[in-house]
């Protein structure tokens, strides 16, 4: 019989330090969302109010329910632009990885340059291409910045090199397939835990992204969630900020979240565990 | 006030890419208007969209669209980049201390020639924010916020302090509510908000900005404001005015638990203290701001905003007709004052004004206070870089009050910065 293994107390207690230090201020948002306006200063941090339902009708109520068109939005922008993102990038990963083209190594090193560049240095160009374009104050003005995603295709790109054995699509091509139809039928199969990841990786980025959408969007009907919270918070001197409908809109805004990495999570977790068991 | 980090990382990106943007062909003269034309609208103002509902209701020819904006100094950015792209809305809320950044980046219009009939409609210290001192005119004011002292009458009574009439008197009411209780303070000084200072200088007669011919002048150091802020380090360091920073939740609890006795603010404070100190309901009155001598009556604004016309408009005549008529016209300041809850720079639009808000129930005469006060407020001159000016207070006052320091060092550091600034922009400066 195996001995049972000695649990690592330090290892232990790091963990749960780590895991107390993040969800603190989740479960400071628990609370706070469950306070109404009068108790939100007043009462000790962590102590649940009773105004969650208040508050919950007051955001409901708050500009004849902007709110959820700005759920509507972010799921959106979030989904779309992750389902787009997660194709052009698995597209891409795959032709890099798997094909031999002049300026391949080019294209590759011109990516990781990519990365490099936070997306939020973009924002502002972007802006001004896509306002010659008439696209500003569109869906598609923060749609189609989010579509291309450096890290997504360099993602794809090491995940087919080492899901796809070279032998297997070679078989393909003996067998007559076409290079769309290996595509379609090989290679999209074999990349679906990594193309879970980069779904999850882009959607997490545009549902919080905040800058590109700010610049881009003038009309507050097409506002994602974080642009629109944001409106509630800097209203602007002569009004107060409506703290507690924000806070509850935050909380509300971070469960479609966790609901999508619990759906998500065995295909993601095939991936993390992918590579190691590699022969 | 509010996401600072957030406000410095924007307005540096936002900077940057217009010091590197594209220029705007505009500028030509905009054509007669012939049939309907659809104006777009960037406001923050609260149901915005329903007071330019029952406009459009009543002109079927200009028809006026709102898009709700966040309030603040990134929409200033926001603005000044989409009128860089030539992407700006026709008509804008402009910040009193943002229009000459707007004026200097050329991004609005001068629409004197629509709007002086109705320059009467206001006093004189309020147009001058939108005139800068020249000849032309930038925006129509909307909302001014004359600044006055708001203090809680029932712990007054119990500290034994009378209303200070004059600055002299609030600093010995200051020493004595300390001196019975550590943990209570008369009022504060708030290093994290220019323009409350900036509202106090202005009360004292500073003239931190003027325009002399082409060329500007920068007074932020001059004796008016100088003796603010001696008065004000002399207090702080003594350690006898409250120096946390306004609107933290420290700050809202110790408004609420009557730990913070006044506080010098302005015409908009009542919705700022209904929601964060909702324990002081009825507790509150209002009282103009001590003088600097008892024979003055003076005050100064804090915050406010006007609606300009952006200079990429293509209808800015019809632009000008409607911002006009928003902020002169009577059924328009009376949907101004209930649905935005605006405090109207008009002169018509304050006489609307008679039922004290809700949270002062107890002072029935709260408007004509305010209305009072409001006359007194002195004219002032905001210049072309008003974000920088206001940063390099947050930093120099911010440390004069960690390290206890000179207030008047820290004020000469403003000055320094913000002068620097305009030569490095290239502006003209009078010697």
């Amino acid at each position: 019989m195996r001995k049972q293994r000695p649990i690592g107390w330090l290892p232990t207690s790091l963990l749960l330090l780590g895991a107390f230090y993040c969800l603190l201020p989740v479960i400071w948002v628990l609370t706070a969302a469950t306070k109404s306006r009068a108790e939100l200063f007043t009462s000790q941090a962590f102590t649940p109010g009773t105004g969650l339902f208040g508050n919950l009708s007051d955001l409901s109520a708050y500009r004849d329910g902007i709110f959820w068109n700005w759920m509507a939005n972010t799921a959106l922008y979030a989904g779309g632009g992750a389902l787009l993102a997660t194709v052009v990038s698995s597209v891409a990963g795959y032709a890099l990885a798997k094909y031999q083209f002049p300026g391949r190594g080019l294209i590759f090193t011109t990516l990781i340059g990519g990365i490099l560049v936070p997306s939020v240095v973009l924002a502002v160009p972007q802006y001004l291409l896509l306002a010659k374009l008439g696209l500003a104050d569109t869906y598609w003005a923060v749609l189609l910045p989010s579509i291309l995603s450096p890290y997504s295709i360099y993602l794809a790109r090491i995940y087919a090199s080492a899901a796809i054995p070279d032998a297997l699509l070679e078989a393909g091509r003996i067998d007559g397939a076409s290079e769309t139809r290996l595509l379609r039928v090989v290679a999209f199969p074999m990349m679906g835990p990594g193309m879970v990841t980069i779904f999850l990786f882009q959607f997490v980025a545009i549902w919080n992204n905040f800058l590109l959408p700010y610049i881009m969007l003038a009309d507050d009907g097409k506002f994602p969630l974080t642009v629109g919270l944001y409106t509630l918070l800097v209203t602007g001197a002569n009004q107060p900020a409506l703290y507690n409908l924000v806070i509850t809109g935050a909380l509300l805004s971070i469960i479609p979240l966790i609901a999508l990495f619990l759906t998500m999570q065995r295909y993601w977790r095939t991936d993390l565990s992918g590579g190691s068991v590699k022969s | 006030m509010r996401t600072k980090r957030l406000t410095i990382v924007m307005s540096a990106l936002l900077v940057g890419a217009l010091a590197a943007g594209c220029t705007s062909g505009e500028g030509e003269a905009t054509p007669q208007e012939t049939g309907p034309v659809d104006l777009t609208f960037w406001t923050w103002a609260p149901n915005m969209d329903k007071i330019a509902e029952v406009w459009n209701q009543a002109h079927p020819n200009i028809h006026v669209t709102v898009s709700k904006q966040a309030g603040g100094d990134e929409s200033a950015a926001k603005f000044l980049t989409a009128a860089k792209a030539g992407n700006a809305p026709d008509l804008m809320q402009a910040e009193y201390q943002m229009l000459p950044s707007f004026v200097a980046a050329e991004a609005v219009a001068d629409i004197k020639a629509d709007v002086s009939a109705i320059k009467g409609e206001f006093s004189d210290g309020i147009w001058g924010l939108v005139t800068l001192g020249t000849d032309a005119v930038y925006g129509v004011p909307q909302d001014s916020g004359p600044m006055m002292l708001y203090y809680r009458t029932d712990l007054f009574t119990q500290y034994g302090v009378t209303v200070p009439k004059t600055w002299d008197e609030y600093a010995a009411a200051a020493r004595a509510v300390h001196a019975k209780d550590k943990s209570v303070y008369l009022g504060g000084f708030s290093s994290k908000d220019p323009g409350w200072f900036a509202g106090l200088s202005q009360q004292a007669g500073g003239q931190w900005w003027s325009i002399a011919g082409d060329a500007w002048k920068v007074g932020i150091n001059d004796t008016a404001t100088k003796k603010v802020a001696n008065y004000w380090g002399g207090l702080a360091n003594e350690g006898v005015v409250d120096t946390q920073a306004q609107w933290t939740p420290e700050w809202n609890a110790a408004l609420n638990d009557g730990k913070l006795l006044s506080w010098a603010s302005a015409v908009w404070a009542p919705g700022v203290l209904s929601s964060n100190a909702p324990n002081g309901k009825g507790k509150w009155a209002i009282a103009p701001l001590p003088q600097w001598s008892a024979s003055e009556q003076f005050s100064g604004f804090w915050g406010g905003s006007s609606i300009a016309v952006a200079a990429g408009s293509k209808h800015r005549k019809a632009a000008a007709e409607f911002t006009a008529w928003l902020n002169t016209d009577a059924k328009a300041l009376d949907l101004l004052i209930k649905e935005a809850a605006v405090y109207p720079a008009a002169k018509k639009g304050q006489s609307l004004l008679t039922q004290a808000p809700d949270y002062f129930s107890n002072q029935s005469d709260f408007w004509k206070v305010a209305t009072t006060v409001s006359s007194t407020a002195r004219g002032f001159t905001f210049g072309p870089n008003v974000n920088v000016a206001y940063s390099a207070y947050k930093d120099a006052f911010d440390k004069a009050v960690q390290s206890k320091s000179s207030f008047t060092d820290a004020l000469t550091t403003v000055h320094e910065t913000t002068v620097a600034d305009m030569k490095k922009s290239g502006f003209k400066l009078a010697s």
